[in-house]
């Protein structure tokens, strides 16, 4: 049976009963066997953020980084002059110390038509990058994204060890409905491209299943009723070119998949203090510990900021009422109110995160507080790289 | 009345993190006034709509899911939801309209139904769509299903939207002619008509009102009808001009806040007073940047709604409370004139 990304995992219990302690943020960064950093989480937990500023502290800490991003808030990638998508790692400007940062963005599209190319002969080449499913394959398949990450990881990190560029390579995981989506990509790709309906097409007269071929000729009859003649036509020239190109692909997939389970890898799984962003850390969490990949921590971001004194979001609401009975615009009254929210938002990602450790309770955690803007210079990525330090 | 009145398709998107799927729930609630029903779909397989409703998963089949929001005279409809899969939605439309018996069962033998749903993300999208199309499309010649006076989508985030919905768009390299093409066609046209409306949620910080111009602007291009823009998590706004200008030079009237505090019965110690000025200022610098944001919205040229952020998170009673501000707002008819 095909498996299917629509399920989730089964679960996986707590590995122990220790608790582990405060992730230690430098002690990661300046550990010369790092040499790979993934930053991993659902959509809009701020992994960009999060990826920017452990690569900016990394080079002010004396390392030689390059981080790979993939969909940087405009200002954010102008600051870090990146806005041309041009696949290259670019020297950021403006890093203090003896260590240096590149940047760069990914071009999903052009990564893959770069592997296509060094894959297959020029002619052959040419053919599958004009054939309107490489196109649909190579621009908005569900898990391009992702999988081009890896290969430019896998790409940048052997060119690297061969001419010593970088010592730490930090990533930023595509914006994906779930984290699971980056480790699941290649496998997706791969089975299918290795389907049988993908074996069918290739071979739809050959060997000896002779009723196969009648089952099957059954099924294009019905796809060309659907679809038209030419879907199949064009289908089956994409298959028959890709096919040629693809025992480079599975391999490639798989090397950088086995560089992800190296011992120089770190995975960081980045949530925001969010029942739903936590869930799919979660998950994550339990599918690296599963696979024996190696987890560094849990970065919670944007924590609401503790609230000062022992003042109780009950009391604080039940004195702001009072008092807004006898004056509706009481300044007192609306600053308990706010006392109060704070209290009750800081108590209820309290409890998510103690979840979170009580089943998961291996994982070191560090928890950033929220800024009141948004990050766009290398000063922000700076002040969230300190607050990432500090709670150790 | 309420400022969608003709829509019947109600498209809800917005940046991650940003509460899209909260908003839909809460205006699906919103739409089931009296003697109504609504449809609440979701297509991102995260059953999403089983956990805010405490429900069991949703199966591809529609579910009374609960009632709507009652309108002043108590009159309240009903909100039913369905859980749309990629690969469920072939199989009934190759049923449906092919009367595939035997190829349909081979075509899964053979993996086709997996490698339709997952090769092309534009034969998958219109897998999906397909099938909300066909719940509003509905009418009386449908035996034994329900009509819909509204269908709620709680749809792929602002990033992917305007793809999503452009279906034939998305299928014009592939399938040049054919059945699929025509119906993918025909889609389109509901899409991109009055009967349509795609809202965006957004937060008052940069980045996602960003998204949200970018997201309005290539809904446009794609002539696909943008509807309002939903602020979510809007922090509370009891302190004016003059206090939040206070609040952050450090200028509150400190004494006269002792004594109100005082006055309230609470016990007032230094370390208090002086955590409530520094919760005070740290809120008046958020403020600032959401009413800078604010002003963005503004500048759209859409209606916007406004929800404000509920500390404790968002339980089955938020829900209502919110969808009551939908109300209230105008994005959803207050009922009881029907």
């Amino acid at each position: 049976m095909a498996r299917s990304t629509q399920h989730r995992p089964t679960r996986v219990g707590p590995a122990t009963h220790e608790r582990a302690g405060t992730l230690d943020v430098d002690a990661l960064l300046d550990d010369p066997t790092t040499g790979i950093i993934v930053c991993c989480g659902s959509g809009g937990v701020g992994k960009t953020t999060t990826s920017a500023a452990l690569a900016l502290r990394a080079a002010e800490r004396g390392r030689k980084v390059v981080v790979l991003t993939i969909d940087p808030a405009r200002r954010l990638a102008q600051s870090m002059g990146i806005e041309a998508l041009d696949n290259t790692p670019r020297p950021v400007a403006g890093v203090a110390g003896e260590g240096h940062l590149d940047a760069m963005m990914l071009d999903m599209k052009r990564t893959f038509d770069e592997v296509v190319l060094s894959q297959a002969s020029p002619e052959k080449a040419q053919q599958i990058l004009a054939n309107p499913f490489y196109v649909a394959l190579s621009s908005s398949f569900a898990g391009t994204q992702e999988y081009m990450a890896m290969e430019k990881l896998g790409q940048i990190h052997r060119d690297a060890q061969a001419a010593g560029t970088y010592d730490l390579i930090v990533v930023d995981t595509p914006p994906s409905r779930s984290a699971l989506d980056f480790l699941d990509a290649p496998e997706r790709l791969s089975s299918f491209l290795d389907g049988r309906f993908v074996r069918l097409l290739l071979a739809p007269a050959k060997g000896p299943a002779r009723l196969m071929t009648a089952g099957f000729s059954l099924i294009t009859n019905a796809l060309t009723r659907i679809l038209g003649a030419q879907f199949l036509k064009d289908l089956q020239t994409f298959v028959t070119a890709l096919d040629t190109v693809f025992g480079g692909f599975r391999q490639r997939a798989q090397q950088t998949y086995s560089l992800l389970k190296a011992d120089g890898t770190a995975f960081l799984v980045v949530a925001a203090p969010e029942p739903d962003a936590l869930r799919e850390a979660e998950y994550f969490v339990e599918r690296l510990s599963e696979d024996g990949m190696p987890l560094a921590g849990l970065v919670v971001n944007r924590a609401s900021p503790e609230p000062a004194g022992d003042l109780s979001a009950d009391e604080a609401t039940a004195v702001a009422d009072r008092l807004r009975r006898t004056d509706g615009t009481s300044v007192a009254a609306a600053l308990l109110r706010l006392h109060a929210d704070r209290v009750r938002m800081v108590e209820r990602e309290r409890t998510l995160r103690e979840r979170f450790a009580t089943a998961h309770p291996q994982v070191e955690t560090v928890v950033v507080p929220a800024l009141a803007g948004d990050v766009h210079d290398l000063g922000g990525l700076r002040r969230v790289g300190d607050l990432l330090a500090e709670g150790a | 009345m309420s400022d969608w009145g003709k829509v019947r398709l109600h498209v809800v998107t917005g940046k991650g993190g940003t509460g899209k799927s909260t908003v839909a729930s809460a205006l699906a609630l919103a739409l089931a006034t009296r003697g109504r029903n609504v449809l609440l779909c979701e297509v991102e397989g995260r059953q999403g709509i089983a956990r805010m409703f405490d429900v069991d998963p949703l199966p591809y089949q529609e579910r009374r899911l609960t009632t709507g929001l009652p309108d002043a005279t108590g009159g309240r409809g009903v909100v039913h939801a369905l859980h749309i899969d990629a690969e469920s939605a072939l199989l009934e439309y190759l049923a449906m309209y092919y009367r595939l018996g035997r190829a349909g069962k081979a075509l899964d033998k053979f993996g086709v139904i997996e490698f339709a749903t997952t090769i092309a993300p534009g034969v998958r999208d219109v897998l999906l769509t397909g099938k909300v199309y066909e719940a509003v499309q509905r009418n009386a010649r449908n035996k034994g299903a329900i009509e819909y006076d509204a269908v709620v989508l709680d749809a792929p985030p602002t990033g992917r939207i305007t793809q999503f919905l452009n279906v034939s768009n998305e299928l014009a390299g592939l399938a040049k002619v054919g059945p699929i093409k025509a119906q993918s066609d025909t889609m389109m046209t509901l899409f991109r008509s009055p009967q349509t409306a795609v809202h965006l949620v957004t937060v008052l910080e940069e980045m996602p009102v960003q998204e949200t111009a970018d997201g309005i602007a290539e809904l446009r291009s794609a002539g696909l009808p943008v509807g309002g823009v939903v602020v979510n998590l809007v922090r509370p706004r009891d302190l004016s001009a003059e206090q939040l200008a206070a609040a952050r030079a450090g200028t509150l009237d400190r004494a006269a806040l002792e004594a109100d505090l005082a006055a309230g019965g609470i016990d007032v110690t230094p370390e208090l007073v002086d955590g409530l000025l520094a919760e005070a200022a740290d809120h008046a610098e958020r403020r600032a940047l959401e009413d800078s944001q604010r002003t963005l919205v503004a500048g759209l040229g859409v209606p916007s709604y406004e929800l404000p952020r509920i500390a404790g998170g968002i339980d089955m009673g938020g829900l209502y409370e919110l969808a009551r501000l939908l109300r209230e707002q105008g994005m959803a008819p207050a009922g009881g004139e029907r």
